[in-house]
């Protein structure tokens, strides 16, 4: 049995004990899984050998749906029940959508996300984004024949909270295990191994479907950091062809009035588009309702066309290098990422800004998918002695709403995660019981500028005179870069918490309805998920505690360590039962028992580290 | 070592104002190394925990200790001088006259170039405050006049801020 075998502390477990771990790439347009097999990253075909699977999918009447290449097909026959490039609504009310009027969606304005009206029902874009997860992860099951470890997830460097946790409950709502959360742009330059070159300043330019991220990493040592992000969260290749569609159809006095019109003409805008990254021209043509559309068009018009966005994302480069007060000439190297980069003009302008030439070798739509699965094969702890760290930075700053609408900063953007800051305000009037408490993220002075998160209320402060109550707020970002805010009031000790998803995110009670009401996935029964899920986390949390004992048990005194036994005893005798509240309870049991055991091994570790740095130095 | 160390102790660096910032790095590097919840994102969630506290203490200090401003307010409180920015808003005179001076200055410039110079003269007066504060620490040990030199130093930084809003505003 696994649980005998204990691996050298650092070595790489077994092969057949391998946790099977996958990266991600949830993509506006198209989304991946890979995998790292035999020490190599690679993406994983789906049974006709393709890796790429469309963001697309397509609700039908009567509750099934087709998904990926399938509902692709179909956009143009059902544009309305088939959602493209959901990513854009992720985490994101209806006045956040850019040009909704030309999308063949009906948008459903719900509290926080929006939604979608299909055959099938009102979506949410969770939902149709765990459509797509759960398809990858079954493509990563059937090719392993195995149940997932975990998954690490890449999404762009800048989202915010709202639209990390609703990439988060996606993933949940797929029943995949996240490891991590990680920006596109690190995932890139891990693909690139530009962690074994030369230390320095990389910048990291995704122009993908549709969102555009510039990040500058600082590699020093073997480990990333993410000095600054920016970007253009909705700006990429979609918007190409959107300008090239309404020039194709201003040329040949066409217009395109229904959704599948409007639908076609994008599909044909973007095969052109395509086909001019490596000929001089192309037709872009299509069907309409008013009549056929043909229009030439050379690589010339579509450059002059798309010169003002290419543009757009260089503006945003100086603004990070600006962030990071760096120089374009600090620069080492220039990852580019995106099939977007594949548009010569973007690879030529720049090659001009930085004055080199950018790294191109790996395929633009994969690398970050394969940078996602190194990632995953370290945090599964199958990467053995040299593994990975990744050290991150939030993107935007955190605060609170105070008197006026202003906003008073708690933890400012780009602060190394996790951290966690503490802020104390009163109360401004006498005998004042409650207070409202109002998270915002974002960098401008009024909370009206900036992106409403959270909002609570701390009940039950005692009548005091007005400036007398001491109110400590606490915010903490997780290395996800999820927020969690607490508020107390010190004198009385009450307290409210909130892990920060309401305003956008889905309640825990959502996400069992959605699971309830069933996935395209095999398993649809909770139940037997439930307790598959518990059963996965009782077998890591034994192996956990068993490889801290092989490596740390002197720190431990005879009757703790019988103590530790008999906890993971009882995790063991239930661990093959049918109830999984009975593992649940027993394996958290055993973590509350292990974590003062956890705490000095860190300790010890730390002494180790400086001890060993000094010795070092000396 | 505990998470109670102060943020030298943590660091294993000298607690002074100068410090080596290629040092500090290093060393945030390090103890991240070791610390981060990445690196027990196999193990249970008492691991996880834990690592969270540290690798959450370990990023405050490095914060502190890089920018030299909080550094020296740090020195202050640790030897028994808080800064106390909320209370404490008394400052020298001519201290005063010489800010007045700066933000009539700034107003009235008209052209990013008046701008510049004005951010090339606050920031050699910053220069040399940030001097006398190292010597005021480093080498009188006098925390009370370094409290107030470092409150008189966040007057500066703010109006720092405040000229680079103006030179974004005029596209530089």
């Amino acid at each position: 049995m696994a649980l005998l075998q204990i691996s050298e502390p650092g070595g790489a477990p077994d092969p057949h004990q391998r946790r099977i771990a996958v990266g991600i790439d949830l993509g506006t347009t198209h989304s991946l899984v890979a995998a790292v097999r035999n020490g190599v990253a690679e993406c994983l075909p789906d049974e006709s050998g393709r890796v790429i699977l469309p963001s697309a999918v397509r609700y039908l009447e009567g509750g099934g749906r087709h998904i990926g290449h399938d509902a692709l097909g179909e956009a143009a026959i059902d544009p309305r029940n088939t959602v493209m490039s959901v990513k854009r609504f992720m985490g994101r009310g209806l006045a956040d959508i850019a040009h909704r009027e030309k999308l063949p969606y009906e948008f459903v304005d719900a509290p926080g996300m929006v939604q979608l009206r299909t055959v099938a029902g009102v979506k949410s874009p969770v939902e149709v984004s765990a459509e797509i997860l759960a398809t990858l992860r079954q493509r990563a099951e059937d090719t392993f024949d195995d149940d997932l470890f975990g998954a690490v997830i890449t999404v762009p460097a800048y989202f915010d909270d709202a639209q990390r946790q609703a990439t988060k409950d996606a993933a949940h709502l797929a029943g995949l295990n996240v490891l991590r959360l990680i920006n596109e742009p690190t995932a890139a330059a891990i693909a690139y191994g530009l962690e074994h070159g030369s230390e320095g300043l990389y910048a990291v330019y995704d122009l993908g479907g549709g969102t555009f991220d510039i990040s500058l990493l600082r590699l020093a040592q073997g480990v990333f950091e993410v000095v600054a992000t920016g970007g253009d969260s909705a700006l990429g290749g979609d918007d190409f062809d959107r300008l090239l569609a309404d020039w194709a159809l201003a040329q040949a006095a066409l217009s395109a009035e229904t959704a599948q019109d409007k639908r076609s003409v994008l599909v044909a805008a973007r095969a052109a588009k395509e086909k001019l990254s490596a000929a001089d021209h192309a037709t872009l043509a299509c069907p309409l309702s008013e009549g056929e559309l043909s229009v030439r068009v050379t690589r010339a018009d579509f450059e002059a066309l798309g010169r003002e966005l290419v543009a757009r994302t260089l503006s945003a480069v100086r603004k990070v290098l600006r962030d990071a007060k760096a120089d374009r000439q600090d620069v080492h190297g220039i990852v580019m990422v995106g099939g977007s980069t594949r548009m010569p003009m973007v690879q030529r302008a720049v090659g001009e800004f930085f004055g080199q030439t950018p790294l191109t070798d790996l395929n633009p739509d994969e690398v970050v998918a394969l940078g996602a699965a190194i990632q995953a094969n370290a945090l599964a702890g199958n990467a053995g002695a040299d593994e990975l760290l990744l050290l991150d930075v939030i993107p935007l700053s955190l605060g609170l709403e105070t008197m006026g609408g202003l906003v008073e900063r708690i933890i400012p953007r780009n602060s190394t995660i996790p951290t966690a800051r503490a802020q104390e305000f009163t109360t401004f009037k006498d005998g004042q019981t409650a207070m409202a408490i109002h998270v915002v993220q974002g960098e401008r002075e009024l909370v009206s500028d900036c992106r409403s998160l959270a909002r609570f209320e701390l009940r039950g402060i005692p009548p005091m005179v007005a400036g007398a109550a001491r109110i400590r707020v606490s915010f903490q970002v997780d290395a996800d870069g999820l927020l969690h805010v607490t508020a107390r009031e010190e004198t009385s000790a009450v307290q409210a918490a909130i892990a920060v998803k309401p305003s956008y995110g889905l309640s825990d009670d959502d996400i069992a309805r959605m699971l309830r009401e069933g996935f395209s996935t095999a398993e649809a029964d909770m139940q037997a998920r439930s307790l598959r899920e518990s059963r996965v986390e009782a077998e890591r949390m034994l192996l956990a505690t068993h490889s801290a004992l092989a490596a740390d048990a002197d720190l431990l005194a005879e009757d703790e360590r019988r103590d530790i036994d008999a906890l993971m005893a009882q995790v063991r005798s239930v661990r093959e039962g049918e109830d999984h509240h009975a593992i649940d309870a027993a394996v958290e049991a055993l973590a509350k028992g292990t974590e003062a055991f956890a705490a000095a091994r860190m300790n010890r570790s730390i002494h180790d580290a400086l001890a060993g740095r000094r010795v070092e130095e000396v | 070592m505990n998470l109670a160390s102060d943020d030298f102790e943590l660091f294993g660096v000298p607690r002074r104002f100068e410090q080596d910032r290629a040092m500090l790095d290093a060393r945030w590097r390090a103890l991240q190394a070791e610390v981060h919840p990445d690196r027990f994102a196999a193990e249970g969630q008492a691991s996880q925990r834990v690592a969270m506290q540290w690798a959450v203490r370990v990023n405050e200090a490095y914060q502190r200790l890089k920018d030299p401003l909080q550094r020296a307010a740090y020195l202050c409180e640790l030897n028994g001088a808080p800064v106390d920015t909320e209370s404490n808003t008394a400052m020298p005179p001519e201290f005063l006259m010489q800010q007045i001076e700066w933000r009539e200055a700034l107003e009235s410039a008209r052209s990013a170039d008046e701008v510049e110079a004005l951010a090339d003269e606050v920031g050699s007066r910053k220069r040399s405050a940030f001097d006398a504060l190292r010597r005021t620490l480093d080498e009188r040990g006098d925390v009370a006049a370094a409290a107030e030199q470092v409150r008189a130093l966040m007057f500066v930084e703010r109006f720092v801020e405040d000229i680079d809003h103006r030179l974004e505003a005029l596209g530089q």
